[in-house]
């Protein structure tokens, strides 16, 4: 029996290292895991914006009127920081133009208006399902074509990532279940429902990136979801970590600190320390525009809230107007209040319900007034140093808001502010209600905003020091010109200009002779004649 | 066994050597402290120069950016920068431990960033706008049509009032403008005592 139990013992268990600060909030997930993922019908307009992702945005390749095929690429990735669009069913271009974005600001940004003709007509592809037979960059090259990005909410390329990992040797890939925050569960339905899937689609990068060791990493609450995995993960190389449930066990950095051991520098990615980590939703992705030869044309959302009847997570087209969800799922408009894009921590509020669903999108929260309660004022802080127990990244809050607040932004820096990840666990637990996170974002914008215009200043100053230097240049090189006109050195040019100067001389001078010559003897030849006339 | 040493004469070479090389220790000293004292209000021109926005527009009144900080070193009024605008006006109070002050409205308004754009069909071809542009942003020949770098343009002005065909605008610089995150609407500063350095 002992020989038995040492082989029951998971000898691969993988070490968790203890991450520091975090917060448990009311997790608000159980409504929306309620019902299956669904798919929902394709809509009459999908408004696709060119900038999804962190990055430039795609350029259009597709123009106004032009009939397009569902998975036909619609914009091309205008350099490396950039990924294509596609579209996401067939139908006809109606314009390319300026649409609110699904963000704080509703940022009014170029997208493509696609009319659907319900249709659902894919474009035609060749494709070999066998990944194992491809070659590494073969599989790199159909990740950039698809289009992904991170579908966790950052937004950053997947490709940028990947090929960044080429450069360092990877020991770990990561993919990240955990989603602490509360209110998403599109992870969690993920997985509850395509666990096989996500994990063929973590066996892609894990053969893209030539990671040594897969590890998929999970919260203790998603019961059902780590039961699926784990059957999928069978005779695989695929490890399982079970994180505690805390929220921002899932931030990046943490996660890998908290798996790997390893601590990801202020500044950097996670590749620079060999490893590289992905979304659950991104796995997916993969496993799609590389197994089915879809592209990014679709991701699953929760949308949720207690003013919805039927909360549940859907399989939904990149595009598809926010508000149509929330018919899907029957909001109570009476009771709304406010709409949150995110969970319900480092979400932001939305100002234009007509925004799309865009590749990063991963919730949607029709807020009742009792869910979101007004801000209470703001009272001073009484240096209870709470923020500072609860900071993931082990930061002093304190410090930074008092310095934010000073508008003292060099202080701010030292303090350690580009460190913040914003995830708002200091706002959450603070007595004074002071909106800590928004101080943190403003004083950062403003630093950005600073630093530049230091790069421009810095930059117009070379400019106008290599003007001067150039006019100065110039003046003396004309000045050198004039004087080497009036003390010209014997060149060719010149001796031939002083033998032709030479020559004319001689020639006038003989010229001269000549007339001379002549005259006299006109002269001699006329006094000839008049003693000729004198003589009769 | 020495006769040299004590005699009178030597004694007053001996003395007048040791004055005039204390002497001279002095004059080195002086003047060591001098060039550090140079250097030093070199550097504080320096430190003046790199607050201010390097678009060498010359709203301030003077030639550039380097003069104007030159004329502030000597005592110039710190908010005659409409480019830099409030935040350099706080910068430099900071550095020269001054009052901050607001804007000077007759050296003209801070804006947002901007951009000279030719309007291509009008313009002759004078060149007098190249010639005018402090950081070479225009592009273009004699009667050949000219053109802005958009990536390069500072929005100065200066470019505006050499033509002749009044063809150049400024217009807001397009492209991705930073979002700002405004700062949440707090109870005072001073009334409640928390400062950066508690």
């Amino acid at each position: 029996m002992r020989f038995l139990s040492l082989f029951n013992h998971d000898s691969s268990r993988i070490q968790l290292r203890k991450s520091s600060g975090g917060i448990k909030p009311l997790s608000n997930k159980a409504s929306s895991l309620r019902s299956r993922i669904m798919s929902t019908p394709i809509p009459k307009i999908l408004v696709l914006p060119l900038l999804q992702h962190k990055g430039t945005p795609a350029k259009p390749i597709a123009k106004s009127g032009d009939r397009v095929l569902k998975g036909q690429k619609i914009a091309e990735a205008a350099d490396a920081s950039s990924a294509p669009v596609h579209a996401p069913t067939s139908g006809r271009i109606t314009g390319i133009g300026l649409h609110a974005l699904p963000d704080e600001f509703g940022t009014l940004a170029a997208c493509i208006t696609l009319a659907s003709d319900g249709n659902d007509q894919a474009i035609k592809t060749t494709f070999t399902a066998d990944f194992q037979n491809m070659s590494e960059s073969d599989l790199l090259e159909r990740i950039r074509d698809a289009g992904i990005v991170g579908m966790g909410g950052a937004g950053f390329p997947t490709y940028l990532k990947l090929q960044s990992s080429n450069e360092h040797p990877v020991d770990f890939l990561i993919i990240n279940a955990v989603e602490c925050e509360p209110y998403i569960t599109a992870d969690e339905a993920l997985i509850r429902e395509h666990a096989c899937d996500v994990v063929t689609g973590a066996n892609i990068l894990k053969r893209v990136t030539g990671a040594k060791q897969c590890i998929v990493a999970i919260e203790d609450s998603k019961i059902d979801a780590i039961a699926e995995l784990k059957l999928a993960a069978l005779n695989s190389a695929i490890q399982i970590a079970i994180i505690p449930e805390k929220y921002t066990a899932g931030s990046e950095k943490q996660l890998i600190h908290s798996v790997t051991g390893r601590e990801v520098p202020a500044g950097k990615y996670p590749a620079s320390i060999g490893v590289s980590l992905h979304n659950t939703g991104t796995a997916f992705a993969i496993y799609k525009a590389i197994c089915e030869a879809e592209p990014c044309i679709s991701r699953i959302t929760t949308v949720t809230g207690s003013t919805l009847k039927t909360p549940k997570n859907f399989h939904v087209l990149i595009g598809t107007p926010i508000a149509f969800l929330f018919d899907l799922c029957g909001v109570d408009q009476t009771k709304l209040s406010r709409i949150v894009v995110g969970g319900s921590l480092m979400g932001t509020c939305l100002p234009d319900i007509n925004a799309p669903i865009i590749k990063t999108t991963n919730c949607l929260i029709a807020g009742s007034a009792e869910e979101f309660t007004e801000p209470q004022p703001e009272q001073a802080c009484i240096r209870c140093s709470f923020c500072a127990d609860v900071c993931p990244v082990n930061l002093l809050p304190q410090q930074l808001y008092a310095s934010s607040r000073c508008q003292d932004y060099q202080q701010a820096d030292n303090f350690g502010l580009f460190d913040c990840i914003e995830c708002g666990a200091c706002a959450y637990v603070c007595p004074s209600h002071i909106p800590l996170v928004q101080y943190y974002r403003a004083s950062k914008s403003e630093i950005e905003k600073q630093r530049t215009n230091r790069h421009n200043a810095d930059k117009w100053q070379a400019r106008f020091q290599f003007h001067q230097y150039r006019y100065k240049r110039e003046k003396k090189q004309k000045l050198l010109q004039s004087s080497s006109i009036e003390h010209q050195p014997e060149t060719e040019h010149n001796k031939q200009a002083d033998f032709s100067r030479e020559k004319a001389r001689l020639e006038i001078s003989e010229a001269v002779a000549r007339v001379k010559a002549r005259r006299s003897k006109l002269i001699t030849t006329s006094s000839v004649a008049t003693e000729r006339e004198d003589k009769p | 066994m020495f006769p040299l040493i004590d005699t009178a004469y030597f004694q007053i070479l001996a003395f007048t050597v040791l004055g005039v090389g204390i002497i001279w220790l002095i004059l080195i000293t002086f003047r060591y402290l001098k060039t550090e004292s140079n250097k030093q209000q070199l550097s504080l021109i320096d430190q003046i120069n790199a607050l201010l926005p390097q678009t060498q527009c010359g709203h301030c009144g003077h030639p550039g950016c380097l003069p104007y900080a030159r004329a502030i070193s000597h005592g110039a009024a710190i908010n005659q920068c409409p480019p830099g605008g409030k935040h350099t006006i706080q910068a430099l109070s900071i550095l020269l431990n001054q009052a901050n002050e607001p804007l000077n409205p007759c050296h003209g308004e801070h804006t947002e960033p901007l951009v000279a754009v030719i309007r291509e069909g009008e313009c002759i071809g004078c060149t007098k706008c190249i010639q005018a542009c402090p950081i070479d942003a225009i592009l273009g020949g004699t009667k050949l049509m000219h053109t802005v770098i958009e990536s390069e343009c500072n929005g100065c002005d200066l470019c505006l009032e050499p033509c002749p065909v009044d063809c150049i605008d400024l217009i807001p610089r397009p492209g991705k403008q930073l979002r700002q995150w405004p700062l949440p609407s707090h109870i005072d500063v001073d009334q409640h005592n928390i400062g950066a350095n508690p």
